[in-house]
């Protein structure tokens, strides 16, 4: 792990539109990790205490179904925000999340995100349209993905395709 | 209502299951060849004695012969996805209009497909790739139920290795799915896309194409570089029977393929 730079951080989508001052203050947080391939980030049901912003690579939110394969239910890749349990008061994982490539990203501790946003109201709210807006495109995904779109269609009535 | 053109007999000359249900056919003329069709016409495949249902073209499959692929959902599906080589249906065509892939010489060509909606986009894709100097990146996005129900799947790393990017991502997976998981409007925001110069050909499921369309205009594309396959329920085939009426559109002939800039008000409109 190592420190993450103003410029680092200002490529990825996370930053967009953040001013000079509230990136220094967010790098400042910041750590860069490399996570192999296979290496597990955390399991459903741990305690949620931190968020990554994926640089390059793709990991799987998975969750252990009795009687079946392990279930991926989602993939995030190069941009995508990982880590959104520690906004819920639970504080706790409710996926697991697995690397199946080679992962670069930003580590922020939630802890210390949530203390700079006590700090920094103006920040805090910047930071929470980032995160409100992941969790709102995630949700829409979500019920777009029930809708089952490419099952096959029921034949209307009298219809003989 | 007068059908202006008797079906040609075209003999099932091989067969590909593509998925459990879905099925590419290879059509050769048994007699008089329809004229050539272009990326993202359609044709009429008779099967005698059952009825008549409009598929797409996927393929070229030699000088005359049609690929068509098919997904066995009703009475004549199910009978065509069924025949064995030899056997001779009808066909009708081609119709309606092409993806005109070729406008977009000079740009980059995004093709984003759902479930059996790559059937039609294959074509454009392949035209694309044939003259690939022509275009700058070919960036084909594909969203599919499961790893399982990917059509074309045995030719994606041949379109890769003739120079387009393609990503597949899928509803539903398990563990050992190393792919992506999750909706195609996603993959959207990882292509590094240039919008101002791409020509976007979607083709899916109608929710699905409006999502993507909006996705496409939420990162700056505009609605004329958007184009969608249509479909209603298309049955002269020539704009005489008015079955596949869309507003002010016969979709049979003033589609299947539509800018998304005449489409957008009409998807709004519920169907009768």
């Amino acid at each position: 792990m190592s420190g993450v730079s103003v410029s680092e951080l200002s490529q990825h989508a996370f930053a967009s539109g953040l001013t000079a001052g509230q990136l220094e203050r967010l790098a400042a947080l910041a750590v860069s990790t490399d996570i192999p391939a296979g290496c597990r980030l955390f399991d459903e049901g741990g305690p949620a205490a931190r968020l990554w912003l994926v640089r390059t690579g793709r990991i799987a939110l998975d969750l252990e179904v009795p009687g079946r394969e392990r279930i991926i239910v989602e993939t995030l890749g190069p941009g995508d925000e990982l880590g959104l349990s520690w906004l819920t008061p639970a504080a706790q994982w409710q996926f697991g999340a697995i690397a199946q490539l080679p992962v670069s990203a930003f580590e922020l501790s939630s802890g210390a995100l949530i203390d700079l946003c006590e700090a920094d109201h103006e920040l805090g709210y910047q930071l929470t349209r980032r995160l409100l807006d992941t969790a709102i495109t995630r949700l829409q995904a979500a019920r777009i993905r029930i809708l089952d779109l490419y099952a096959a269609p029921a034949p209307a009535a009298g219809a003989t395709p | 209502m007068t059908i202006s053109q008797a079906p040609a007999p075209y003999r099932v000359s091989s067969r590909l299951d593509e998925t459990h249900d879905t099925v590419t056919l290879t059509l050769e003329p048994a007699g008089e060849p329809i004229a050539d069709f272009r990326p993202g016409q359609f044709t009429m495949l008779y099967a005698f004695g059952i009825g008549e249902i409009p598929v797409s073209v996927s393929g070229r499959a030699g000088p005359q012969a049609l690929a068509q692929t098919i997904r066995a959902v009703g009475a004549v599906t199910n009978a065509l996805c069924a025949m064995p080589a030899g056997q001779v249906i009808g066909v009708r065509g081609p119709f309606g209009t092409t993806w005109d892939e070729a406008d977009a010489a000079g740009r980059d060509l995004l093709l984003v497909a759902g479930g059996i909606g790559l059937a039609p986009l294959r074509p454009a894709l392949l035209a694309a790739l044939s003259e690939r100097q022509h275009y700058r990146r070919v960036i084909l996005l594909i969203g599919a139920r499961s790893p399982a129900e990917l059509v074309f799947a045995r030719e994606l790393d041949a379109w890769r290795e003739s120079g387009a990017e393609v990503m597949v991502t899928v509803d539903r997976a398990d563990a050992s799915w190393q792919g992506n998981v999750g909706v195609v409007t996603q993959l959207i925001g990882r292509t590094g896309l240039d919008p101002p110069h791409t020509t976007a050909l979607i083709c899916g499921p109608e929710v699905m194409m409006r999502l993507t369309a909006r996705s496409l205009l939420a990162v700056g594309m505009s609605a004329a570089s958007i184009r969608l396959s249509l479909e209603r329920n298309m049955q002269c085939g020539v704009a005489e029977c008015g079955h596949c009426q869309l507003g002010p559109l016969l979709l049979c002939r003033d589609g299947p393929v539509v800018s998304y800039q005449i489409a957008e008000p009409l998807l709004a409109t519920r169907e009768l």
